[in-house]
C-alpha cells in the first residue's frame, strides 16, 4: 500500500508506534495480556457476557453504577501504584553512577502517568462511586436524579480510563509531569502522542464528571426525603453536594484549558506559545482555578466518610453539626481564593503571593474546626475501634501533619525555598493519602456490608490498615527530609551518595503499602468465601445512624418499599429509639427507571473518538462523531424510559426480608 | 409537594409515607439543565478571560480596528436578538396549545439563527483570507475561540431545534415536548447574553482600543 493511503487509514499508527523496545512494558503488557485473556474466556465460558451487560452495564441503578465505579477505582489503583513502586525503585538505585533501570523517556511517563491515574482514575472513582452509591441512600430516594446519565457518566470515566491504559501499549503517555504546563506540552517540544493521549482522556472523562456533578447536586436538592431539611441532611450528604458544586464550578475550567491546549496543538494557535503573544502562565492560572478545588472535592467526601464513622463508632451524635456544615460550606469558598499559592515563584509580586498566602492559611481554621468536632464527637463516647474507626484515627493523625506542612508551604518566603522540591511531593501525599485513600478505605469498610449483606474480614482489613499506616509513614517521612536538603521532584539519577539511604527508607514504605494493597485484595477474597460467617441479615451491622442502614443490605432496587419521613438528623437513630416498626403491608407498585444501553454506547463512540484524536486518524474521529450525534437524537426519541415494579415483587422481597429479620431474633 | 411529617393524630410519629409519591416526570429536569447552563457559562467566562488577557497581543498583526465591521457585526447581533424574539413567540403559542404557530415560530427561529451563523462565517472567511488567520497573534487565536465557540453553541442550537420540531410533529405539545421545547429556550436565550458579552467587550471595546 503506497504511504499515503496507509496515513490516511492509520494517520500516524505504525508498527513503530508499539513499544517494543521497552522490555518492561513488553513484560507487562504479556501479563496483561495473558490475564485478559484468562478474564475474558472465564466471561465467554461461564456466559457471563448477558448477564453483566443486562444487569451491570446498561443498568441506571445508582447502586450498581456505584459499585461499578469503586471496581473502577480499585484496579486503576493496582496500575496507578504500579507506577509509584517503579519510581521508588529507579530513585533508590540510579546512585553512583548508575542510571537505574528506567531510561528517561520511559520514567518520564512513569511519573506522568501515575500522578494522573493517582487523581482522575482513582480517587475520582473511589469518590464518585461513594456518593453515587450513599447519596441517595442517605436521603431516602429511590435514584439520583437523571438516571440515564449516571450511567453514561460512569462510562465516559471508563473511556479515559482506557485512553490511559492504551496508552502503555499503543504508543506513549505525555513526559510533561502531571498537569502537563506549556511550553514542554506545546506541539514544539511534546510532538508524540503522549500529551495527546493526556487531553483526550481528560476530556473524554471530564464529560462524565461534570455530568455526574450535576446529576448529583439535582439529586441533593430535589429529591431528600419528607422532613429532610437542608439542616437535617447527614454530613456525608451536605459533603457531597460541596463537592458536586465544586465539580460543576470547576471541571469547565479543565475542560476549557485543555480546549486551548489542543487548538495550540491541532491548529498552531498561539494561546500559551512563547511567541505571536502567546502566554505559558495563563496556563499555569488557569489550570490551578480547576487544580485547587479539584483537591477539594476529593477531600470533603472523605470528611463526610469520617463524620458518619466517627458518630456512629463513638455512639454518639456528631459534635458541632451546624460547625461542621458551615466549616463545609467555607472551605469550599475558599478553595477558589487560594489557587496562586501552587506558583509563589511565578513572580506576582509581594502583595499578590500576600493574598493568597493568608487564603491559603485561613483554609486551616474550617478544617481545623472539623478535627475538633470528631475529637469532641469521640470524647466520653464508647469507642469500637473497628475497621472504620481506625481508619478514621490514622486520618486524624496523618492529616494534622499534612494540614501543618501544608501551612508551612503557604507562607511565601518559605515556599520559594520548598517550590517543587520533595517537601511539596510529601505535603501533598500526606494529605491526599492520609486524607481522601484513608477515607476511602473507612468508607469501603463502612458501607461494603451494605452494599453486599456481609462485613470485611477483621483479620486482613487489620492487616492491610497496618502495612498501610506505616507504609505511609516510611514512604514519606524522607521526603520531607530530603525536601528541606533542597532534593526536587521528578529526578531520575543522582550524584550526592549521602542521600541514599533516604531513598531506601521510602522504597520499603512502598513496599510495605503495596504489600497493604495485597492483604486489602485478600480481604475481599476470604469476605467473600467466609460470607455465610460475615452474615448481616440486619441491615444495620454497625448500630448506626442514617437512612441507609434503615434498609435491607444489599438493598432492594427501589430502596424503599415507603418514602421514609425524617425528623432528625441522625433519622435511623432516632427512628430505633422511638420504636418504629417496619411496615409488613400495604406494598404499592413502585416506579423506576429502565435500564439503556445507549451510555456505554456514546462513551464508546467518545472513545473512539479521542483514539482518532489522539493518532490523527481523521475519519475515525469523524465517524464516531457522527456516530455520537446520531445515537443521542436518537436516544431523544425514545419516550418510554421507565417502567413499575408491580407490588407482588415488592411484595416477594419484603417478605423475604421479614422472614431473614425474624429468623436473625 | 408538601407532605406532613407531623406526628399522625394518635400520637405516633409518622416515619414513613403509606401512599406512592413518584416524583412527575421532569422533576429536576429545569434545576439541572440551569445547572449545566451555568457550567456552559463557566466555559465562555474562561474564553472571555483568556480573550482578556491576550486581547491586545497582537504581535505586530492586525488589531481589532483593521479588522472589524461594527455595520456588519451590527446586522448579525439583530439576527440574533431577533431570534430570541422569534423564539419567545413560540414558547407563547406553546402555552395556547397551537402546533401549527410554534412549529413556524421554531422555524422562522432556526432561519435567523443560520442567519447568524452564515454571517459569521462569511466574516471568518474575510478575516482569514486577509491572513487575519487564528495562528497570526494571541489576540487572533482568543478572538476566532471565544466567537467561534459561541457559533458551535448556536449550531448545536440549531440541530436541537430541528430535532425539537420533527418531534413535536411526530408526538405534538406533550409534557416532554414542552419540556425540551422550555430547555432549548433558556439554552437560546442564554446564547444570547453570551452574545452581548461578545459584542460588547470583543468587537465595540476592541474597535475603541
Amino acid at each position: 500500500m503506497s504511504p499515503d493511503l496507509l496515513k490516511l487509514i492509520f494517520g500516524r499508527l505504525g508498527l513503530e508506534s508499539l513499544p517494543l523496545h521497552e522490555p518492561i512494558v513488553v513484560g507487562t503488557f504479556v501479563v496483561v495480556a495473558l490475564g485478559g485473556a484468562v478474564l475474558l474466556g472465564g466471561l465467554t465460558y461461564f456466559r457471563l457476557w448477558g448477564y453483566l451487560w443486562r444487569e451491570w452495564f446498561t443498568t441506571v441503578d445508582h447502586k450498581r453504577i456505584g459499585i461499578m465505579y469503586m471496581i473502577l477505582g480499585i484496579v486503576m489503583l493496582l496500575r496507578g501504584f504500579a507506577d509509584a513502586l517503579m519510581m521508588r525503585g529507579q530513585q533508590m538505585l540510579a546512585f553512583g553512577g548508575s542510571e537505574g533501570y528506567l531510561n528517561a523517556h520511559h520514567y518520564d511517563q512513569v511519573f506522568t502517568a501515575h500522578g494522573v491515574i493517582m487523581i482522575f482514575f482513582v480517587a475520582m472513582p473511589l469518590v464518585t462511586g461513594l456518593m453515587n452509591y450513599v447519596v441517595p441512600l442517605q436521603i431516602g430516594a429511590r435514584d439520583v436524579s437523571f438516571p440515564f446519565l449516571n450511567n453514561f457518566s460512569f462510562w465516559m470515566t471508563v473511556g479515559g480510563a482506557v485512553l490511559v491504559m492504551a496508552s502503555l501499549f499503543i504508543g506513549e503517555f505525555a513526559r510533561t509531569g502531571w498537569l502537563a504546563y506549556p511550553p514542554l506540552s506545546n506541539i514544539g517540544y511534546s510532538p508524540d502522542v503522549g500529551v495527546d493521549y493526556y487531553i483526550w482522556a481528560l476530556q473524554v472523562a471530564g464529560v462524565g464528571t461534570t455530568l455526574s456533578g450535576i446529576n448529583l447536586i439535582c439529586t441533593i436538592v430535589k429529591l431528600r426525603c419528607p422532613g429532610m431539611t437542608m439542616m437535617k441532611m447527614p454530613v456525608f450528604t451536605w459533603t457531597s453536594l460541596c463537592t458536586n458544586i465544586l465539580i460543576v464550578a470547576s471541571f469547565p475550567v479543565l475542560t476549557v484549558v485543555l480546549a486551548l491546549l489542543s487548538l495550540d496543538r491541532y491548529v498552531g494557535t498561539n494561546f500559551f506559545t512563547n511567541d505571536f503573544g502567546g502566554s505559558p502562565m495563563m496556563y499555569v492560572n488557569l489550570i490551578w482555578i480547576w487544580g485547587h478545588p479539584e483537591v477539594y472535592i476529593l477531600v470533603l467526601p472523605a470528611f463526610g466518610i469520617f463524620s458518619e464513622v466517627t458518630s456512629t463508632f463513638s455512639g454518639k451524635r456528631l459534635f458541632g453539626y451546624t460547625s461542621m456544615v458551615y466549616a463545609t460550606v467555607v472551605i469550599t469558598i475558599l478553595s477558589y481564593l487560594v489557587w496562586l499559592h501552587h506558583f509563589f515563584t511565578m513572580g506576582s509580586g509581594a502583595s499578590v503571593n500576600s493574598f493568597f498566602g493568608i487564603t491559603t492559611m485561613i483554609i486551616s481554621i474550617p478544617t481545623g474546626a472539623k478535627m475538633f468536632n470528631w475529637l469532641f464527637t469521640m470524647y466520653r463516647g464508647r469507642i469500637r475501634y473497628e475497621l472504620p474507626m481506625m481508619w478514621t484515627i490514622a486520618f486524624m493523625l496523618t492529616f494534622v501533619i499534612g494540614g501543618m506542612t501544608g501551612v508551612l508551604l503557604a507562607v511565601p518566603p518559605a515556599d520559594f525555598v520548598l517550590h517543587n522540591s520533595l517537601f511539596l511531593i510529601a505535603h501533598f501525599h500526606n494529605v491526599i493519602i492520609g486524607g481522601v485513600v484513608f477515607g476511602a478505605f473507612a468508607g469501603i469498610n463502612y458501607w461494603f456490608p451494605k452494599a453486599f449483606g456481609f462485613k470485611l474480614d477483621v483479620f486482613w482489613g487489620k492487616l492491610s490498615f497496618w502495612f498501610w499506616v506505616v507504609g505511609f509513614y516510611l514512604a514519606f517521612m524522607p521526603l520531607y527530609v530530603l525536601g528541606l536538603m533542597g532534593v526536587t521532584r521528578r529526578l531520575r539519577v543522582f550524584d550526592d551518595p549521602s542521600l541514599q539511604i533516604w531513598f531506601i527508607i521510602a522504597a520499603i514504605g512502598a513496599f510495605l503499602v503495596f504489600l497493604g494493597i495485597l492483604s486489602m485484595l485478600m480481604q475481599f477474597a476470604v469476605s467473600l468465601l467466609k460470607r455465610e460467617q460475615l452474615k448481616d441479615v440486619t441491615g444495620d451491622p454497625w448500630d448506626a445512624r442514617t437512612l441507609e442502614w434503615a434498609t435491607s443490605s444489599p438493598p432492594p432496587d427501589y430502596n424503599f418499599a415507603f418514602t421514609p419521613v425524617v425528623h432528625d438528623n441522625d433519622a435511623w437513630w432516632d427512628m430505633k429509639k422511638r420504636g418504629y416498626q417496619r411496615p409488613l403491608t400495604g406494598f404499592k407498585p413502585i416506579h423506576m427507571p429502565s435500564s439503556t444501553g445507549t451510555g456505554i454506547i456514546l462513551a464508546g463512540l467518545a472513545t473512539a473518538m479521542g483514539f482518532g484524536l489522539i493518532w490523527y486518524i481523521w475519519w475515525l474521529a469523524a465517524a464516531s462523531f457522527l456516530a455520537m450525534l446520531a445515537v443521542g437524537i436518537g436516544h431523544t426519541f425514545n419516550y418510554h424510559r421507565d417502567f413499575d415494579i408491580p407490588a407482588e415483587d415488592v411484595i416477594r422481597t419484603e417478605d423475604a426480608r421479614t422472614k431473614l429479620l425474624a429468623g436473625a431474633k | 409537594m408538601t407532605v406532613a411529617v407531623n406526628p399522625t393524630q394518635t400520637g405516633e410519629p409518622l416515619f414513613y409515607l403509606a401512599d406512592e409519591h413518584p416524583h412527575p416526570e421532569g422533576y429536576s429536569t429545569s434545576l439541572g439543565f440551569w445547572i449545566y447552563l451555568m457550567s456552559d457559562c463557566l466555559i465562555f467566562a474562561m474564553l472571555f478571560a483568556a480573550f482578556g488577557v491576550l486581547g491586545a497581543n497582537y504581535a505586530a498583526g492586525p488589531a481589532p480596528k483593521d479588522l472589524f465591521d461594527l455595520n456588519l457585526v451590527a446586522v448579525n447581533t439583530s439576527m440574533l436578538l431577533l431570534s430570541s424574539i422569534t423564539y419567545g413567540f413560540a414558547m407563547l403559542t406553546m402555552q395556547q396549545n397551537k402546533i401549527g404557530q410554534t412549529q413556524m415560530w421554531l422555524a422562522i427561529t432556526g432561519l435567523f439563527g443560520a442567519a447568524f451563523i452564515g454571517i459569521e462565517l462569511t466574516e471568518f472567511a474575510h478575516m482569514i483570507h486577509e491572513g487575519a488567520t487564528p495562528q497570526r497573534s494571541a489576540f487572533l487565536s482568543a478572538f476566532f475561540t471565544l466567537v467561534g465557540t459561541h457559533g458551535l453553541h448556536v449550531t448545536c442550537g440549531l440541530i436541537w431545534l430541528v430535532t425539537l420540531m420533527v418531534q413535536v410533529g411526530k408526538f405534538g405539545l406533550i409534557e416532554a415536548n414542552r419540556r425540551r421545547l422550555m430547555c432549548l429556550s433558556m439554552f437560546w436565550h442564554f446564547l444570547d447574553v453570551v452574545w452581548i458579552g461578545v459584542f460588547t467587550f470583543v468587537y465595540l471595546l476592541g474597535v475603541l482600543r
